[in-house]
C-alpha cells in the first residue's frame, strides 16, 4: 500500500512498476500456457504406444529409443522399393509420421541390401544391420492352432511356402495324423532364433483372419526359468552324459526274448522266417524265396 | 496380325487384372458363414488334380454354401489340400460367363470385332456356318479315299477335367459324327508319356497298383514329381509311411531342390536329362550284381529295342527334325538279354555320376535300394519324366528297372505313373479321346479296333476314320497352316498351356481362316484369343464321374445350378449335333449302307440311338432322399449321362469286347460308393492288376500275367542317353524348367479367382539360384525379364522360395495368366508320345 | 500510419510493379519451388531431394537434418546418432549462419504461405487482434520443446509440430494434414496476428537464436532518406527489428538489421519507394 502511495507520488516509478507487474503476470501467464501445453504434449506423447500388429522397419531400435531417434524424415519410406513402409498419419495410433508396415496389408520383402536402414540419418534403424536375415522386426506367432488348417491335416503350408528365411524360420513338424491313420500331419513351428518378422507369412496366410501373426519379440516370447537345463542340449554340448552311464543291465526273460535298454525295450530275438502274407510267399514260388 | 497380338496382349492383361483382383460374388462369405439346418450335404470329387480325394458338398437355397473333406473317402480320409479347402468358391468368381459371346462388326461375326453377346441359337449358328463348309471341304478332299487316309478340317482340344461321359460324347461326335480323329485332350501335355509307355510295355494303360502302395512300400523313389506341392494328400500319406515305418527311406530325383527334398532321404539334383543316364545305371547295376530276379525275367519278360536318335516332335523343317535319322519311329524290335545287358553297360556309376551331376555315392544307394530283394520299392513320376522329349522311354526305364526285381504288381512294388488331372484317367484315357484312340483301349489305326467301335455305335461300317488325327501341339500348327479351318476348345486354357505361344499357339488360333470356339466358365486367356466364347457349366452344376490314378472312378449329382445361360459341355456336344443333318457330314455311299439314318441329324444318329436314350427321364434322389437337378435330363427327356456310360460300358464290360482288363461296374453303383477302381469284376474292385489273386484275369497258377499283351509278357525297351532339343549356350545361359504350385490349379482361372488364394500366391516369379541372381545384379523381388529364342516374360526374382534350383537352371510356374511363360517355352515334343517337354528350353535373364 | 488499402502504392509508382515485389516473388519461388522439388519424387521418380523438412537428403548425397529435431533428438536420450545427422545439422545450421537464421522461416517453411495468406485475409477483412502475445512466448515453447523431450524421452513435440506435419503430410499424401494447415490459417486470422511464425513456433525461435550470429542481414544503409511512410512496419512480419536500424542514427546504432527475429524476407525492401532498405552482409554492404 505505502508503494502505491509513494508510486502515485512518483509517476515515471509507478509506471516503472506497473510495467514489471504486467511483466512479471505476462511471464507467469506464458509460463504456465506453455507448461500445460508441454504437460499435454507429454502425456499425449505416452498415451500413443505403437500398436501390435504395427511393424518397425528393420534395424529400428527398441521402441523407447526409436521415438527419441527417428526425425520422422520418412527417408526410410521413400527407400522401400516395394512400397511396403508407410508413415503413421494424424488421427493413427502409431506415433505420427514414423514409419510402419501393417503385415497382413503388405509385408517387407526382406531386400538383401536392405536399403531403407542406412538412408535412415540418425541411425534410429541401426546401420549395424548388414544382414537382412538378422533383422527382428517382431515374430511370427501361430496365434491359433485351433483355425490353422494344417493342425487339422489339411495340406497348406502356405507360411512355410513364402518364408523368405526358408526353412529356418519356420519348418514344417510332420507328426503322423492319428484320426486318419494314413496321411501325415504338416505342422509349421516358428522358430525365434531366424524369424525376421517380416510377416510375409501372415499377409499370405489364407484364413479370412489370419491365424499366424507378427507379434512384437516382448509380447511373443515366454522365458524358461533360468535354473532348468535341457538335458538333452546339455548331453550334446558335452558330447557326452554328464553322469557316467550304467552298468551293463541283465534281465530275466522267457526264452527267444531279449530286451533292449537304450532302445526298443522287450523284443523278439529273431524275427520270424514267415511273411506276413501267406500270398507273399505263396507266390515267390519255390525258387523266389530267400 | 501384329495388331491382332498387340490385342491379344491387351486382353490378356486385362482378363489377368480382373483374376488378380481375386473377386468373388459378394455374400458368399455370409453365407458360407451360416451353418446348422438346411444344408444339404452330397459327395463329389475334388476338381483339381488326379489324387481324386472326395469332398462333401454343402448346399442350401440352391446355392453351395460349405464344403468339407470326406471323412469316409478312402483316398482323403477327411483331409484336403489348401486349394481343396477353398472349393466352394471357385464356382462364384464375379466375372463367371453367363452368355455367349461372339466377336462381331456392325451386328455380324467378325474375326477382328469385339466380342458382344449372342444367343445360343446365334453362337451355334454361326458355328456351324464355318463348321459346314470345312466337313464339306474335307469330304471332297475324302473322296475316294480308304479309311485310313481319311484326313480333317474340323477339330476339337478337350480336357482331362471334362466328365467321363463328357470326354466319351465329344469322341463320338467327332470320330463318329464329324469323322475327324482331330480330337486330342490336354492330357497331351500331361500323361501321353505315360500312356505311351504303358502301351509299349503292358499293352494296357494305367498303373497296376493303387495308392494303398504308399502304406506298402519300404522305399519310395520320386523320378520327376513333386509329390509335395503336386499331390499333397499322397503326400502327406507317403510322408506318414516315412515317419512311422522303420527302415523306410525317400529318394527324390529332380533338376531343382523342391519341397519333396524336405523328407528327402537321398535328394538328388541331376542335370536336365540325365534321369535317362540314371535310369540305365539302375539296370546296370542290378545286372552287374547278378540281383535280377531270373524266374520272373524268363516267365513274364521280352527284351526289346527301340529305334534311337528320333528327333524332337519338331516342325519337319526344323534342322533338328532332319538331322533325326529315325525321326518319330518307335517300334519295337526283339533282343536278347545278353543284348539288353550290353547296351546298358556303357552307363557305369562313373559315367552316370559325370553326366548327371550326382554324386557317386548318391546313385549307388538308389540303385542299392532298387536292388535289394528284401526292399519293397514305389517309383512315383509325373511331368518331370513326361514332359520330357524322351518320356516314352524314359518311363520305360522304370519299368525296365521294376521288371528286373520282378518288383511290380503287388503290394508296395510298385512303378506308379502318377496323374495330373482329375480325370486324365477316366476321361481322356479311358473314353479315348486322344487323337489316335477309340474308348477302352482301342485305337483308330486298327481296322477290327473301328470295325468294333462302329458296331458298338451302331454305325455303318467304314464310318470311323483310320488315319491319326492332329495331336496337340500339331493342331495349332496346323491351324496357323490353314490345314484345321474350325477349332472347339473344351474345358481347358489351352492357349496359357501350349508351349511357344507367340510363333505358334496365338498365330494359329488368329489366322483368318480358323474359326476357333472356346467354352469355359471364366474369361481365360484362351477365351480371349477365341472367336466364339461359350459359357460352361463347371464342376458340380452337372453330374459328373472322374477317374483318378488309381483307376477309381468317382461319380457326383448335380449339386446346384450354372449361373446365367451357361450349360454344361455335354449340353453343349449334343446341342450342336443336331445343327447338322447327316447328309452333310457323311458321303453319300456311306449313308448308302444305312439308309434308315437318312435326313436324320447327327443328334440323332449319335445319342437318340436307343442306347443313350435309353434310360428316361427320372428324378435322381439318395438314399436319404434328397432330391437333385439334372438339367440335361430335364432338357433332353432322357438320362443322358446314365445312357453314355451305359453304351461306353459296351466296350469294356460286355461279354465280346476287345481288350479285357477295362471293366466297370453299373452306373448306379458309382453314386452309391465313394469310387470303385477298375477292373470290377462281379462287383469286385481290382487294387493290383497282372498278379494272381488280386487280378481276376490272371488265371490259377500263372502267378503274374501281364494279359495287355498277347503272350502275357511285359517288355523291357532299352533306350540310350540322348541329349535334349535345346540346352543353354552362351546366348541363353539357363535352363528353364516350368511347373505348377500348391496354391494353384492349372492356368490358375479358378484359384485365381479364390481371393485367400490369390494373396498367397498372387504372381509367378522366376526360382533362382542365389548366385544366379548377383552374377546379374538382382535383388530379390527385382523384375527382370525371361528371354528365350521364341519370346519373353518379365516377371520378379525370387531366390529363397520353396523350389531351389541348382546353378544354371531357373523355374517359373505358368498358372499366372499375366505372365505368360509359354511364350518362352520350346514346343520340342517327345517323337512318341507327341508330348511337350515344358521342362528343359535355354533362355536367359535380364534385369528391366 | 499508412492504410492498406494504399499499402505499397508509393513503391509501384516509383519501381514499378514487379521490382516492388521482387523479394516477395523470388520467396515465392523458393518455397513452391522446394516444395515442388520434394513432389518430383514422388509424383515424377525424379529424386533430387528425398524425405522431408525434419531430415533429407539432397542428390543422394548431402544429408540435412533439422537443428531443432536434433536438439530434441539428444533431449530425448539418444545421444549417438548416426554421423549422418550430425553432419546433416551442422549442413543446415552452417547454411543458415550464411544466409540468415530465420531465411528458413520466410524462404522455405511452407507454414509461411499459409500465415501469410492468413494475415493478407485478415487485413483485407479487417479483423482486429483479439489476443496478445509476446513475441518471447516461441522462447518458452523453444525451452518447452526441449523439456518435453527430455522427459517424456521421445520427440514429443513432433506429435503436434504443425511445420513438420503440413510438410510431411503433403509430400507423404498423409490424410488429415488439410486439417493442421486450416488450424494454423485460422489461429493466424483470428487469434494473433502473424500469430504462429511471430509468436509461438519454437522452430523460428531456434532459426532466430542462429539468426543471431548470421552474415546476411538487410541493412537500412539509405536510411537518411527515410520519409517515414511507416510501410515497412506494416509489412514486416517482425516489427520490432527494424526500429534500431532505421531511427537509431542518432544513438549511434548501425544501419543493420541484428535481431534474430529478422527473417530477411527482403518485404521491407520491396515496399519501400525509398530505397532506403537492402541486403547485404552484417559486416559490410
Amino acid at each position: 500500500m505505502t508503494d502505491a502511495v509513494r508510486s502515485e507520488n512518483r509517476p515515471e516509478k509507478r509506471k516503472r512498476a506497473i510495467s514489471r507487474r504486467r511483466f512479471m503476470a505476462d511471464v507467469a501467464r506464458t509460463a504456465c500456457g506453455v507448461g500445460l501445453l508441454g504437460l499435454g504434449i507429454g502425456m499425449f506423447s505416452r498415451a500413443g504406444a505403437l500398436p501390435a500388429m504395427s511393424i518397425r522397419p528393420p534395424g529400428a531400435l527398441p521402441e523407447e529409443d526409436f521415438l527419441s531417434a527417428c526425425t520422422r524424415c520418412g527417408l526410410c519410406v521413400r527407400d522401400c522399393p516395394y512400397d511396403v513402409l508407410q508413415l503413421g498419419g494424424l488421427g493413427e495410433q502409431v506415433p505420427i509420421g514414423t514409419p510402419y508396415f501393417v503385415a497382413r496389408e503388405k509385408a517387407c520383402v526382406m531386400c538383401e541390401d536392405i536399403p531403407c536402414v542406412p538412408v535412415c540419418p540418425t541411425g534410429a534403424l541401426d546401420h549395424d544391420l548388414t544382414d537382412i536375415n538378422k533383422a527382428r522386426m517382431g515374430l511370427a506367432v501361430v496365434v491359433d492352432q485351433e483355425t490353422c488348417i494344417a493342425f487339422l491335416g489339411l495340406r497348406c503350408e502356405v507360411c512355410f511356402n513364402v518364408c523368405p528365411v526358408r526353412g529356418e524360420a519356420i519348418t514344417v513338424d510332420r507328426r503322423p495324423n492319428p484320426r486318419s491313420d494314413r496321411h501325415a500331419l504338416f505342422i509349421p513351428v516358428v522358430h525365434s532364433d531366424a524369424c525376421t518378422g517380416c510377416g510375409l507369412c501372415e499377409q499370405a496366410c489364407i484364413l479370412e483372419k489370419s491365424a499366424i501373426k507378427v507379434l512384437p519379440t516382448h509380447l511373443a516370447k515366454g522365458e524358461l526359468g533360468s535354473h532348468y537345463r535341457l538335458g538333452w542340449d546339455e548331453k550334446a554340448k558335452a558330447g557326452k552324459s554328464l553322469v557316467s552311464p550304467d552298468l551293463e543291465h541283465r534281465y530275466n526273460l522267457p526264452e527267444g526274448m531279449r530286451y533292449d535298454h537304450d532302445g526298443e525295450g522287450l523284443m523278439q530275438e529273431e524275427p520270424s522266417p514267415f511273411e506276413d502274407d501267406p500270398l507273399d510267399t505263396l507266390n515267390r514260388g519255390l525258387d523266389g524265396g530267400t | 496380325m501384329k495388331q491382332t497380338r498387340r490385342e491379344f496382349i491387351r486382353n490378356t492383361a486385362v482378363t489377368a487384372t480382373a483374376a488378380a483382383a481375386g473377386v468373388t460374388l459378394p455374400g458368399l462369405n455370409g453365407a458360407l458363414a451360416q451353418e446348422g439346418d438346411g444344408i444339404r450335404w452330397d459327395k463329389a470329387a475334388c476338381r483339381y488334380c488326379g489324387t481324386g480325394c472326395s469332398v462333401l458338398i454343402g448346399t442350401k437355397g440352391g446355392k453351395v454354401v460349405a464344403s468339407q473333406g470326406d471323412p469316409d473317402a478312402p483316398v482323403n480320409r477327411g483331409l484336403n489340400c489348401i486349394k481343396g479347402y477353398f472349393l466352394p468358391k471357385i464356382l462364384y468368381g464375379k466375372d463367371r460367363l453367363t452368355q455367349p459371346l461372339l466377336r462381331k462388326s456392325n451386328g455380324k461375326y467378325d474375326k477382328e470385332g469385339d466380342f458382344e453377346p449372342v444367343s445360343w441359337d446365334e453362337a451355334f449358328d454361326v458355328m456351324a456356318a464355318h463348321w459346314k463348309p470345312a466337313i464339306k471341304k474335307s469330304m471332297e478332299e475324302n473322296a475316294g479315299k480308304p479309311a485310313d487316309q481319311l484326313t480333317s478340317r474340323v477339330g476339337m482340344f478337350g480336357s482331362g477335367q471334362w466328365t467321363v461321359w463328357e470326354g466319351y460324347a465329344a469322341s463320338k461326335l467327332m470320330k463318329a459324327g464329324f469323322r475327324s480323329n482331330h480330337l486330342d485332350p490336354n492330357a497331351r501335355h500331361c500323361m501321353a508319356s505315360a500312356v505311351g509307355a504303358f502301351i509299349r510295355a503292358f499293352g494296357i494303360d494305367e498303373p497296376m497298383g493303387c495308392y494303398d502302395d504308399l502304406e506298402h512300400a519300404d522305399v519310395f523313389v520320386l523320378w520327376g514329381a513333386n509329390m509335395a506341392e503336386m499331390h499333397p494328400i499322397l503326400w502327406s500319406r507317403l510322408t506318414d509311411t516315412r515317419l512311422t515305418k522303420p527302415g523306410c527311406e525317400v529318394h527324390v530325383l529332380s533338376t531343382y531342390e523342391h519341397r519333396c527334398f524336405e523328407l528327402a532321404d537321398n535328394g538328388m539334383v541331376f542335370t536336365p536329362q540325365t534321369d535317362l543316364a540314371i535310369g540305365n545305371y539302375i539296370a546296370n547295376y542290378i545286372i552287374q550284381n547278378e540281383a535280377y530276379n531270373k524266374a520272373f525275367l524268363d516267365k513274364h519278360v521280352n527284351f526289346t529295342k527301340t529305334p534311337t536318335d528320333i528327333g524332337y516332335g519338331l516342325r519337319p523343317e526344323h534342322a533338328l527334325e532332319k538331322a533325326a535319322k529315325n525321326a518319330g519311329k518307335g517300334k519295337l524290335s526283339k533282343i536278347s538279354f545278353d543284348e539288353y545287358a550290353k547296351s546298358v553297360e556303357p552307363y557305369t556309376v562313373e559315367h552316370a555320376s559325370e553326366l548327371s551331376g550326382v554324386p557317386k555315392d548318391q546313385l549307388l544307394r538308389l540303385a542299392k535300394a532298387y536292388a535289394d530283394p528284401a526292399k519293397k520299392v514305389t517309383s512315383f513320376w509325373t511331368m518331370g519324366m513326361n514332359q520330357h522329349t524322351r518320356g516314352v522311354w524314359m518311363n520305360g526305364l522304370v519299368y525296365n528297372i521294376h521288371l528286373l526285381m520282378g518288383k511290380i504288381s503287388e503290394p508296395g512294388n510298385s512303378p506308379f505313373s502318377l496323374t495330373g488331372q482329375p480325370s486324365a484317367c477316366g476321361t481322356a484315357r479311358e473314353v479315348g479321346t486322344f487323337c489316335h484312340r477309340l474308348p477302352a483301349d482301342l485305337v483308330v489305326a486298327k481296322p477290327a479296333h473301328r470295325a468294333f467301335s462302329e458296331k458298338v455305335w451302331k454305325l455303318p461300317e467304314g464310318t470311323l476314320n483310320g488315319k491319326v488325327g492332329y495331336h496337340a501341339v500339331l493342331m495349332h500348327r496346323m491351324l496357323k497352316d490353314s490345314k484345321l479351318n474350325t477349332f472347339w476348345v473344351m474345358c481347358n486354357n489351352n492357349m496359357q498351356a501350349a508351349a511357344n505361344l507367340n510363333e505358334e499357339s496365338l498365330p494359329g488360333w488368329r489366322n483368318p481362316d480358323a474359326f476357333v470356339t472356346v467354352s469355359d466358365p471364366y474369361p481365360t486367356v484362351s477365351a480371349t484369343a477365341a472367336d466364339l466364347i461359350l459359357p460352361t457349366a463347371m464342376w458340380i452344376e452337372k453330374e459328373g464321374a472322374y477317374g483318378n490314378a488309381e483307376r477309381r472312378t468317382q461319380f457326383w449329382r448335380q449339386q446346384t445350378s450354372a449361373p446365367g445361360d451357361a450349360q454344361s459341355d455335354l449340353w453343349q456336344l449334343m446341342e450342336f449335333a443336331k445343327r447338322f443333318r447327316i447328309e452333310e457330314v457323311w458321303p453319300e455311299e456311306l449313308l448308302a449302307k444305312s439308309p434308315e439314318y437318312k435326313g436324320k441329324t447327327l443328334y440323332e444318329v449319335l445319342y437318340e440311338n436307343g442306347q443313350v436314350n435309353k434310360f428316361p427321364k427320372q428324378q435322381v434322389t439318395d438314399d436319404r432322399g434328397n432330391k437333385y437337378d439334372n438339367h440335361e435330363m430335364e432338357h433332353f427327356g432322357y438320362y443322358p449321362q446314365k445312357g453314355l456310360f451305359e453304351e461306353y460300358r459296351l466296350f469294356n464290360s460286355a461279354p465280346d469286347i476287345i481288350k479285357k482288363g477295362h471293366e466297370m461296374a453299373p452306373f448306379e453303383a458309382y453314386h452309391k460308393a465313394r469310387g470303385l477302381r477298375w477292373p470290377v469284376i462281379n462287383g469286385k474292385e481290382t487294387l493290383w492288376r497282372f498278379r494272381e489273386g488280386y487280378d481276376p484275369h490272371v488265371a490259377k497258377g500263372d502267378g503274374v500275367k501281364f494279359y495287355g499283351k498277347p503272350d502275357g509278357k511285359a517288355n523291357i525297351i532299352t533306350a540310350p542317353y540322348e541329349p535334349p532339343a535345346e540346352s543353354p549356350d552362351e546366348d541363353y545361359d539357363l535352363w528353364l524348367s516350368t511347373g505348377r504350385v500348391l496354391e494353384h490349379w492349372h492356368s490358375g482361372s479358378m484359384t485365381q479367382r479364390v481371393p485367400e488364394l490369390h494373396r498367397a500366391v498372387p504372381d509367378a516369379v522366376i526360382f533362382m539360384h542365389p548366385k544366379d541372381a548377383r552374377k546379374r545384379r538382382l535383388r530379390d523381388g527385382a523384375k527382370v525379364k525371361v528371354v528365350s529364342r521364341r519370346g519373353e516374360i518379365v516377371t520378379r526374382v525370387e531366390t529363397r522360395g520353396r523350389n531351389r534350383p541348382p546353378e544354371g537352371l531357373v523355374f517359373v510356374p505358368w498358372f499366372d495368366a499375366s505372365r505368360l511363360i509359354n511364350k518362352v517355352t520350346l514346343d520340342a515334343t517327345d517323337p512318341l508320345s507327341k508330348e511337350t517337354d515344358y521342362k528343359k528350353c535355354a533362355v536367359k535373364v535380364v534385369k528391366v | 500510419m499508412a492504410s492498406y488499402e494504399r499499402l505499397g502504392a508509393d513503391a509501384i509508382a516509383v519501381k514499378g510493379r514487379l521490382r516492388a515485389h521482387k523479394w516477395l516473388l523470388l520467396r515465392r519461388l523458393s518455397q513452391v519451388g522446394i516444395l515442388v522439388l520434394f513432389l518430383l519424387g514422388p509424383w515424377a521418380g525424379l529424386w533430387i531431394i528425398k524425405g522431408n523438412l525434419s531430415s533429407s537428403l539432397l542428390l543422394d548425397s548431402v544429408p540435412m537434418t533439422e537443428p531443432l529435431v536434433f536438439l530434441q533428438m539428444l533431449a530425448a536420450g539418444f545421444v549417438t546418432p548416426a554421423t549422418t545427422a550430425i553432419t546433416g545439422v551442422l549442413i543446415v545450421a552452417g547454411f543458415y549462419l550464411l544466409v540468415g537464421g530465420r531465411a528458413y522461416c520466410s524462404w522455405v517453411c511452407p507454414v509461411n504461405m499459409i500465415t501469410d495468406a492468413a494475415n493478407w485475409l485478415r487485413q483485407k477483412l479487417g479483423i482486429k487482434p483479439t489476443t496478445r502475445f509476446s513475441h518471447h512466448v516461441r522462447y518458452w515453447m523453444l525451452a518447452m520443446v526441449v523439456l518435453v523431450a527430455l522427459a517424456s524421452g521421445s520427440m514429443a513435440y513432433e506429435l503436434i509440430n504443425p511445420v513438420s506435419l503440413i510438410h510431411r503430410g503433403v509430400i507423404f499424401g498423409v490424410g488429415m494434414t488439410w486439417a493442421v494447415i486450416l488450424g494454423v490459417f485460422l489461429f493466424d486470422l483470428f487469434v494473433t496476428r502473424r500469430g504462429w511464425c511471430s509468436h509461438v513456433c519454437p522452430m523460428g525461435a531456434a532459426y532466430g537464436l542462429i539468426g543471431k550470429f548470421s552474415l546476411l542481414r538487410v541493412r537500412a544503409d539509405r536510411r537518411e532518406v527515410c520519409n517515414d511512410c511507416m510501410e515497412c512496419f506494416v509489412v514486416c512480419p517482425e516489427p520490432q527489428v527494424i526500429q534500431p536500424a532505421l531511427k537509431g542514427a542518432e544513438r549511434g546504432i548501425g544501419p543493420v538489421i541484428v535481431a534474430g527475429e529478422c527473417t530477411n524476407c527482403g518485404r521491407c525492401i520491396d515496399i519501400c519507394s525509398k530505397d532506403v532498405f537492402n541486403f547485404g552482409t552484417r559486416f559490410f554492404k
